[in-house]
């Protein structure tokens, strides 16, 4: 068993903002576990020398020259807005945070 | 906001009981063409929503790229701070959920930050040093601006919702973080504001940043706990966000101090929170506590490869680095012969760079000063502004300088005709033709107005006939008033001795 339960998934489900109901996290918090379970014998494979891998192709430095490209105008900006107002994006109020 | 009125100790009464810990996070906007990961402009005040590109709204698909500019500024900034250069380091998503960003976590810099372990030795006003050590510095974007609507203030208490603009998400940050800060006492909140100041001139001067803090450029997080005298296990902190203005950064370091003595005194246990600095009643108040919402879950961004340094690149931007601040301040106080006191009145006046320039014009050292921190700083208290907003450039005070000094006009003649020059009739020299100002240097009118000084000052006559040289003082001051300020003061005293028959 991994650290995968149902309290985790509810943790997690609410730092996402996803409501979930009793059924979902039950059913989520099976299929999570299996998923580090099988992940956790690749760790098992890997042994302490090796360092933890964030990519698996040796590229590095992909840079981008300092240059100004496209930008997107207003319109097309907010076209995917649910609501927009004086040419911002209008969202709820937030109240957890100032 | 909240009703509660933090109780607070005084600032003495806490020094005499608490020894502040202090740690700062210092964001830096830099002033790149582009944004951190887009080729969108990074510019300030454009049209909402215009200098954005799809990588900035996070939309599906899309794929940053690292700008190079901003991991070199971000290295320089890591060298002027005396700090290490990690040889790899790569970029990690920070998770929350905030409509500040659009993408549900900011790109930012965990484990491997870009700069590391360094230093940056702080001067007081006095000449006191004191050492912060630098933990970090990384790289990351800065986030998208709301503004709620609805509410009686503007304020998200009572806001019905929130319009974002996202011109600013992208834009290259450099969080740069200290260690604790221990043993400041009761300097504590001198040694913040210096410390902010340090960072904005340090950015400033390399060229990365526009750091203007009324802009947002650099924007300070102030981390206070308190230490009971004699102990050394440091206390719960508050971070009071957002400070951004130096006064406030010593103002809000000062009140942390002196709200936590009280909290503490009390028996009471400081909360872990972050803190809101309001200007207005200069007070900070509760904002969120430290939750498990702070659970960013950072993993590495998939999307961005690691950058790698070489020692031949950090070299070459190193060799691209000015000279540092603090010590071009060294230099020029050494080369100029100004004492301690006549220097930081100079730094405090903010006329260093102008002086300088006037040196390079052409006036002495002793010159400059005179007139910057003289008759310039006069005009600007006066005007309530900054000495170098005056309107008085370097070159016209040399040009003034030169006029004085071929005798032409004297000080007193020199500030009518800058009063001319300011109020727009023209130049030095046309001033003087169309005043009428220049000094009585026909010996005719001169001889005349001494012999009436003397006439009517026997007494002083005969003690300089004496030999009391000094007492020619108040026949010039005669001669002065006669001539309406006309008149050469040095010539006037030659004339004098030479009118009584004694050497000057």
């Amino acid at each position: 068993m991994s650290e995968i339960n149902r309290e985790a998934v509810a943790h997690l489900a609410r730092l996402a903002h996803i409501e979930m109901t009793d059924a979902e996290l039950d059913r989520m918090a099976g299929e999570l576990d299996v998923i580090v379970d099988s992940i956790k014998s690749v760790q098992e494979a890997a042994g302490d020398d090796v360092p933890a891998t964030s990519h698996p192709i040796p590229l590095t430095n992909v840079f981008r020259e300092d240059v100004v490209g496209e930008t997107l105008t207003n319109e097309q900006a907010l076209s995917g807005a649910p609501d927009s107002a004086d040419g911002r994006f209008k969202v709820p109020a937030i109240l957890d945070e100032e | 906001m909240t009703a509660v009125t933090d109780e607070i100790l005084s600032f003495d009464e806490a020094m005499e009981k608490y020894d502040p810990v202090l740690g700062f996070e210092v964001h830096v906007e830099l002033n790149t063409k582009t944004k951190m990961f887009s080729a969108a402009p990074n510019i300030f005040g454009d049209e909402p929503n215009t200098a954005i590109s799809p990588v900035d709204l996070g939309l599906p698909g899309v794929l940053p790229v690292v700008n190079k500019a901003a991991v070199e500024y971000s290295i320089m900034i890591g060298l002027a701070l005396n700090c290490k250069i990690a040889e790899s380091c790569f970029f990690a998503r920070k998770n929350y959920f905030y409509p500040d960003t659009p993408k549900n976590f900011q790109t930012s810099q965990y484990e491997d930050p870009i700069c590391y372990d360094g230093y940056l030795d702080i001067e007081l006003e006095d000449g006191e040093v004191f050492r912060v050590e630098i933990e970090r510095a990384h790289m990351e974007e800065d986030a998208g601006k709301l503004t709620h609507m609805g509410g009686a203030t503007g304020r998200i208490q009572g806001a019905e919702y929130s319009l974002v603009d996202y011109n600013r998400a992208g834009v290259p940050l450099v969080e740069i973080v200290t260690k604790p800060i221990v043993g400041a006492g009761s300097r504590a909140p001198e040694l913040a504001k210096a410390y902010v100041a340090a960072i904005r001139e340090i950015v400033k001067n390399l060229g990365v940043s526009d750091a203007r803090m009324e802009r947002g450029n650099v924007r300070c997080d102030a981390n206070v706990s308190l230490m009971p005298k004699g102990t050394s296990t440091f206390g719960t902190r508050s971070e009071t966000k957002n400070v951004n203005s130096l006064r406030s950064v010593e103002r809000a370091v000062r009140f942390e101090i002196q709200r936590h003595a009280a909290v503490l005194d009390s028996g009471a246990k400081v909360t872990q929170e972050t803190r809101h600095w309001h200007e207005d009643t200069r007070t900070t108040t509760s904002g969120r506590p430290k939750s498990d919402a702070d659970d960013y879950r950072y993993f590495p961004e998939p999307d961005l490869v690691p950058v790698v340094t070489t020692p031949e690149w950090i070299e070459e931007l190193r060799s691209r680095l000015p000279e540092p601040p603090a010590e071009r301040r060294k230099k020029l106080k050494a080369a100029w012969g100004y004492s301690d006191a006549e220097f930081r009145d100079v730094l405090n006046a903010g006329v260093m760079d102008a002086i300088e320039e006037t040196i390079a014009a052409g006036a002495s050292a002793a010159v400059a000063r005179k007139w910057w921190m003289g008759e310039i700083s006069r005009r600007a208290k006066e005007a309530e502004v900054d000495p170098v907003d005056v309107g008085v450039t370097p070159e016209l005070v040399v040009e003034l300088d030169k006029l004085v000094q071929a005798g032409k006009i004297n000080d007193k003649l020199a500030r009518q005709v800058l009063d001319g020059v300011l109020a727009g009739e023209g130049t030095p020299e046309e001033v003087i033709a169309k005043r009428g100002l220049a000094v009585v240097s026909d010996d005719g009118p001169l001889l005349e107005a001494i012999d009436a000084a003397l006439a009517a000052q026997p007494d002083v006559a005969e003690k300089i006939r004496g030999g009391k040289v000094q007492a020619a003082g108040a026949i010039v001051g005669g001669v002065m008033k006669a001539t309406r300020g006309q008149a050469d003061a040095g010539r006037v005293r030659e004339l004098i001795f030479e009118r009584l028959g004694v050497q000057g």
